[in-house]
């Protein structure tokens, strides 16, 4: 990994390191708005681009950090493989690192797996400028403590990632979307019993009144399930658009959410368990992961949406809009000590990012 | 009795058990010392300490390691756990805990100076939930006993490491398990939610959530696999998955390695993720046939099990895709299972490839490196080659879809320089999968027993890094020491070492 935009990050980490200065880790900036403010000098991660090695028969991809989203995905795409986790793309300039950084996936999370699941390996620039290498570019590997995968949704607190090896899968032959008028109660159950049935369910969004279900899978079991299951098929250019607006966030709920946001609401993502009943929140809500995730756009003071999160044994995050430095649930006593035991050993400097993930960290 | 003991010295989190032995008196002195304090936290039956009681704790299963602990503490309760924890940490105790000893990298193996914690005692199933398909279970639950439990609602636990009848949840976490049908199902961590446990300190601490996510870094991800370094487990919450209507498992035979490795990698590229992608080389199908009498092709170089799982039409046409990649790569011979007793069969071998081993060595050490599975041909033909050079017997089994291999060299730990030359014959196939691309432990984690190997794998920083990660955990090295991260003495003893003897394999490739 040796040239010239590695050797100038880790110049300016050294420097940053001497003077005590922060950095604020930059890649396309789509994700900016999420976390706590930016402070800091950008560090722009985009010098650092290129698919290091692809090979379609081994599952793995090893990209570098500053690398387009699209253009991975495009890669992936001519070989017939994909991200299965569907990463939201905010904009045409997401990077694989923010990616990796943010660690959100789309719709398919409930049945695939998030960003942690696919990380194989990373290599890091930590505070002290070294190049470290942790996991690596197998699917099976145990050796020493799992770095990478804590690496995704660090929001670039403990380094800068120039590196990332993912697991990747071939698209499903077959996938059909099927749509249900149904109530948030009725939806709820329906979709946890359809969760403890061998059904090809690969991802679900209830709004107002209407579930909608993709099933993807062999073409055998995707029929065998749309015709179990019944429902309104929809057709499939419709359900394509509808998929991919939820997933990057540009829907009519969404559309919605980011005017509200505008004026002054908070769009809360709440991380509840699926079984959770539907939440009574003043507000509009839309549920994705078999109802594992809600969205909430609200008015409603932060503590409403927290209590209530943590009723059901989950936690809220203002996604959009909210309190600069409040946007994670607050952690247990020893959890905090834990991050703050981390932060300690990667960046020694507080140098990286400080306050995205937590005020101090 | 009461003798001034240095527990600074005593309890030096770098130091690797069992390296020198410590000094008697100071030994039994700290043995009273801890007895006594843990005597005030425990009932006596719960804790151990004279030697005819603690020996049957000196090893896990790699028994070629092994230490007699000061004490064997086994709480019934967690405040008792966190009692001993607390009482420990005080006064700068080790604390290795123990599940079922079914370890294969000497990960519960005793510190000499310090307690073994068995959770033998929290087997309980909590709570089932076939609605939310999770399952709150203790730590000590056995891997298979979760998915009988389950299988009443048609769901199950996927993880299905080969040990599944003897192996607890909480072994499983410690080690990230995997098992044969994890490429398609995930490893250890991809199917907990919520590790609950304790800090060294004795402060009871939650991993993860039964949400999908947690607030913050993603410790959960950190603690599993982390070898009973960073926090002491005692309850788990697993995801449990809809059994699949149907399984039928495909018996291939080739008559060239290469021609089985590379039909691996084709049915991949085909698209196709099987439920399990198995090899077993000539020598192993041997010695399993031998003991199953399942009917294995005896003349294939190597046998391939591959596996497809799903709703009966889903099946058909996934077998019917894989048997023409299989053909097309060179197959002498395929077998469809046609019923689920004959899918058992083909199995029944695989399963029992270590036992089989046991019956026709002595000893055998079994290694767990990854490589990419482009590499599989090339590390078989390697091992081949370091049959003769090290004069010992190898049988090979592999999670060939994940390309963690499992050769088990033959040994008599009798001879000593028969178990020497196994040792390096093991390093050998462990570098040579670092220098393949690979990593020296799939799944059986590092334990005492691949420390070395580390230092090849990871350079100083890497491992310093690694070594920060514990402390942020751990500030004290109670958990688990001198295990997972080889001290940076402990590398450059076994770089001299290594140089002098001029073992390095493939001396021309890079090593970071």
């Amino acid at each position: 990994m040796a040239d010239v935009a590695l050797d100038s990050l880790i110049d300016r980490v050294r420097a940053a390191r001497a003077d005590k200065t922060p950095l604020a880790i930059t890649g396309g900036g789509t994700k900016a708005f999420y976390g706590g403010p930016v402070r800091g000098t950008p560090l722009d991660v985009r010098p650092l681009a290129g698919i290091s090695s692809y090979e379609p028969s081994e599952l793995v991809v090893t990209v570098r950090a500053g690398t387009p989203l699209a253009t991975l995905e495009a890669a992936l795409a001519e070989q017939g493989q994909c991200l299965p986790f569907e990463p939201p793309r905010f904009g045409a300039a997401s990077t694989v690192g923010g990616m990796v950084a943010a660690g959100l996936a789309g719709p398919a999370r409930a049945a695939v797996g998030g960003v942690r699941d696919y990380v194989l390996g990373a290599t890091l620039l930590n505070g002290k400028a070294e190049i470290l290498s942790f996991g690596g570019q197998v699917m099976k590997n145990v050796a020493g403590y799992d770095v990478s995968r804590l690496l995704a949704g660090s929001l670039g607190v403990l380094g800068v990632l120039c590196e990332v090896s993912l697991k990747v899968l071939p698209v499903p032959v077959a996938s059909a979307t099927l749509r249900f008028e149904l109530d948030q109660a009725a939806a709820l159950k329906q979709l946890n019993t359809w969760g403890g049935q061998p059904l090809p369910v690969n991802a679900s969004a209830w709004w107002d009144g209407m579930l909608v279900l993709r099933l993807s899978g062999a073409a055998a079991a995707v029929q065998s399930a749309r015709r179990r299951l019944g429902g309104e098929p929809v057709d499939d250019a419709l359900a394509a658009g509808f998929w991919q607006g939820l997933r990057d966030q540009t829907d009519e709920f969404f559309i919605g959410a980011h005017k509200a946001v505008e004026a002054g609401a908070t769009l809360w993502r709440l991380s509840v368990p699926q079984t959770a009943p539907a939440l009574a929140l003043p507000g509009e809500q839309l549920l994705e992961w078999g109802g594992g995730q809600r969205w909430v756009v609200t008015t409603a003071a932060a503590a409403t949406l927290r209590e209530a999160a943590t009723r059901v044994g989950g936690h809220a995050s203002a996604f959009r809009g909210g309190a600069a430095d409040d946007a994670f649930a607050p952690l247990a006593a020893p959890l905090l000590r834990i991050h703050q035991g981390l932060k300690d050993a990667f960046d020694p400097d507080r140098i990286f990012n400080p306050g995205r993930l937590y005020p101090g960290l | 009795m009461n003798a001034p003991v240095d527990p600074a010295v005593l309890a030096d989190p770098h130091r690797q058990p069992a390296t020198a032995a410590p000094d008697p008196a100071a030994r039994a002195a700290r043995q009273a010392q801890v007895v006594a304090a843990l005597r005030g936290v425990l009932p006596s039956h719960a804790l151990l300490h004279h030697r005819e009681d603690t020996v049957p704790y000196e090893c896990d299963g790699l028994t070629a390691y092994r230490a007699l602990p000061l004490a064997v503490a086994l709480p019934e309760t967690e405040a008792q756990v966190a009692a001993v924890l607390k009482a420990c940490h005080a006064i700068g105790v080790p604390v290795v805990a123990r599940g079922a000893g079914t370890g294969l990298s000497g990960g519960a193996m005793p510190h000499d100076m310090g307690l073994v914690l068995s959770l033998a005692k929290f087997n309980k199933i909590v709570k089932l939930d076939p609605f939310s398909r999770t399952a709150v279970v203790q730590c000590g639950v056995r891997n298979l006993a979760i998915s009988e439990a389950a299988a009443p609602h048609g769901l199950y636990y996927a993880p299905d490491p080969s040990s599944q009848i003897a192996c607890t949840i909480g072994g499983n976490v410690a080690e990230n398990s995997g098992g044969v049908h994890c490429l398609k199902y995930g490893l250890t961590v991809h199917n907990v939610l919520r590790v609950r446990g304790f800090t060294a300190e004795g402060e009871p601490v939650e991993f993860g959530s039964e949400a999908l996510d947690a607030a913050g870094l993603d410790l959960l991800a950190v603690v599993i696999g982390s070898e009973g370094m960073l926090a002491v487990t005692t309850e788990v919450t697993v995801k449990l998955t809809p059994k699949p209507q149907l399984a039928r498992c495909i018996m291939a035979s080739f008559g060239d390695i290469r021609d089985a490795g590379n039909a691996v990698a084709a049915v991949i590229a085909a698209g196709i993720i099987p439920a399990g992608l198995e090899m077993m080389d000539k020598p192993m199908t041997a010695a399993v046939e031998d003991f199953v009498h399942a009917g294995y092709d005896l003349d294939a170089a190597a046998i391939l099990l591959c596996e497809s799982d799903g709703t009966p039409e889903e099946v058909e046409e996934e077998i019917g895709r894989m048997l023409a990649v299989l053909e097309g790569c060179g197959a002498t011979r395929l077998q469809v299972s046609e019923t689920e007793a004959q899918r058992l069969k083909f199995w029944s071998g695989r399963k029992n490839a270590f036992p089989a081993s046991g019956r026709i060595s002595p000893d055998y050490m079994c290694m767990d490196s990854t490589i990419p599975r482009k590499r599989l041909a090339d590390i078989l033909i390697a091992i081949a080659e370091m049959e003769k050079k090290y004069d010992l017997r190898c049988c090979n089994v592999f999670h060939a879809g994940d390309g963690n291999l499992h050769p088990l060299i033959l040994f008599d730990a009798n001879d000593p320089d028969q178990l020497h030359r196994c040792e390096l014959f093991g390093a050998d196939i462990l570098e040579t999968s670092v220098a393949l691309g690979g990593t020296v432990t799939g799944e059986h984690g590092v334990g005492v027993e691949k420390l070395s190997s580390m230092c090849v794998q990871f350079s100083p920083a890497e491992r310093e890094q690694m070594f920060g990660v514990k402390r942020a955990f751990d500030a004290a090295g109670t958990l688990n020491p001198g295990k997972v991260i080889p001290t940076l003495h402990r590398c450059a003893e076994y770089g001299r070492m290594h140089v002098k003897k001029g073992l390095l394999p493939f001396p021309e490739l890079e090593r970071f």
